[in-house]
């Protein structure tokens, strides 16, 4: 046990796993908080959905060779996020279809277009860096770090401001409305950040894995938890220990970060659904 | 001035009306049932009163000084409601929200509201419950104490005893028999008129068949009675 503590010990040394360290659980904070009000309006698949959407812009910003793909990653995500978290009696498709297809759609022009128009010798590389974040976790710099700390300052903020305003929306969209709150505009909100949250996160655990940070820490927390609050606190609780636990078992062990993280989420949400079996039986 | 008034209205979807040339108005501590079958617009005429729908013609007119955050609101349950994992308290307090604009807290006078409201239809003890766990009496009653949190004047109830059974539906109206009486204005969904007309004061009626009737109860039971006897004839 005392040589995996000196192992630990003995890499933290390294600038860029304490940069890894940092951005992982923030990034993992970030989307717990989302990820509860997702789950709950079912959106879920949220999460999976925007990130392809991310995946095809990245394709595209790399075929038009921009220097920085945000600038046009980030847009087209926020306006795909605005357009599937859009409520009211106008929607005509359905929230599950439209984001099926928005999901399927981005993915294969995605693809198509790094196909045509790709300069790089290592394809197959390049989709399953994007799609599994490979080791860009371990190749952050300050910068990285310093975007990543001002997003969940944004993040915390928003969600401690506005937490009743959140709990209401999410709870009965129609009676905060009718009553007088900005529905509206708190789901606008939700929906560009976690746009936010999703193509920034993409660095980090890669594309298809972000949806698994969405939806097992409020998972977990609703299994065992029975208020807003609790599940809540739980949620955050859970996905920032999971994720520094996934990272430090990554490096250790020499395991790909993201699905690492993902597993050790996995375990939890098994472990919280016993206690919450228990605990039912108990009462 | 009538506390609500409903002139020439015509109401639906883009494509599609469903009701037209509609007027009628509520005055102060009325108590106004709409009925109707199901499809005939009752839940769409109450979404456009609250604003949550627009007219499609005509205009629907508040006497001064009615805002929005005085007006309570019971719908109908959706699906995301059933396993939401909130406290009765969470969910009664946020009734309350109408009134703090961009305050992020709660102050302790509208905690004592939601606690004064769980009070009036005894769900106090079940305040710390998770909403998930109660039966659909005691869900109703939680929402219609959150819905009594935001109204100061008016109150608009969606078929507040759908899906429930007799006893507990017996209890609600019980409650919003006793609320009208304490003063407060009332707009009610049913597809019981026989029930509703025990309870309320006027009776707008979307039946298609019929067509539209509004007017207080005893006229609406004499109609009834008229074509009833040219039935029998």
């Amino acid at each position: 046990m005392s040589e995996v503590f000196s192992q630990i010990s003995f890499y933290l040394e390294f600038p860029f796993v304490r940069y890894a360290l940092i951005v992982g659980v923030l990034i993992a904070l970030c989307s717990s908080l989302l990820g509860v009000t997702l789950v709950l309006r079912r959106y879920s698949f949220i999460g999976t959905g925007l990130s392809n959407v991310a995946f095809g812009s990245t394709a595209i910003a790399a075929a038009l060779t921009l220097t920085n793909n945000i600038i046009l990653v980030l847009p087209v995500t926020v306006a795909c996020a605005l357009f599937l978290l859009r409520t009211g009696a106008s929607v005509k498709v359905k929230g599950d279809a439209a984001l099926a297809m928005i999901a399927a759609g981005s993915m294969a022009i995605g693809y198509l277009v790094m196909n045509v128009y790709s300069t790089s010798a290592n394809l197959a590389g390049d989709v399953c860096t994007i799609l599994f974040g490979a080791t860009s976790i371990l190749t952050l710099t300050m910068t990285n770090v310093r975007v990543s700390i001002a997003l969940s300052v944004i993040v915390v903020a928003i969600f401690l401001f506005f937490y009743h305003k959140i709990f209401a929306v999410t709870f009965d969209e129609d009676f905060a409305a009718a009553t007088g709150v900005r529905a509206k505009s708190y789901n606008m909100l939700l929906a560009v950040v976690t746009a936010v949250v999703i193509v920034l996160a993409m660095d980090l655990v890669g594309a298809l894995l972000i949806s698994a940070l969405v939806i097992f820490p409020p998972m977990a927390a609703m299994s065992v938890f029975r208020s807003f609050r609790a599940v809540m606190i739980c949620a955050v609780t859970v996905s920032v220990i999971c994720a520094a636990l996934g990272i430090l078992v990554s490096i250790v062990a020499g395991t790909p970060v993201g699905s690492t993280i993902v597993a050790v989420n996995i375990g939890s949400f098994i472990l919280f659904s016993l206690t919450g079996l228990v605990v039912r039986r108990l009462r | 001035m009538a506390l609500l008034t409903c002139d020439n209205l015509a109401i639906g979807y883009e494509a599609k009306t469903i009701i037209s040339n509609l007027s009628f108005t509520v005055e102060r501590g009325d108590f106004l049932c709409i009925a109707g079958e199901n499809g005939s617009g009752k839940s769409t005429l109450m979404k456009t009163i609250l604003g949550l729908m627009t007219p499609l013609s005509g205009q629907i007119i508040f006497a001064d000084g009615l805002k929005n955050h005085e007006i309570g609101y019971l719908p109908q349950q959706t699906a995301v409601q059933k396993d939401f994992p909130a406290s009765v308290y969470e969910v009664v307090l946020s009734g309350c929200l109408g009134y703090s604009g961009l305050r992020p807290f709660y102050r302790n006078e509208e905690k004592n509201l939601a606690k004064d409201n769980m009070e009036r239809l005894g769900i106090s003890a079940l305040r710390r419950c998770s909403y998930r766990e109660l039966s659909g009496g005691q869900q109703q009653r939680v929402l219609l104490a959150r819905a009594l949190c935001a109204a100061r004047t008016l109150l608009l109830l969606d078929e507040p005893a759908a899906g429930l059974d007799t006893a507990a539906a017996a209890v609600m109206y019980e409650h919003i028999k006793q609320l009208n009486s304490d003063g407060l204005t009332i707009i009610m969904i049913s597809h019981d008129v026989e029930k509703a007309a025990e309870y309320a004061s006027h009776i707008l009626s979307l039946g298609t068949g019929k067509g539209l009737f509004f007017g207080t109860v005893a006229a609406y039971l004499q109609a009834e009675r008229t074509i009833e006897g040219i039935r029998h004839e």
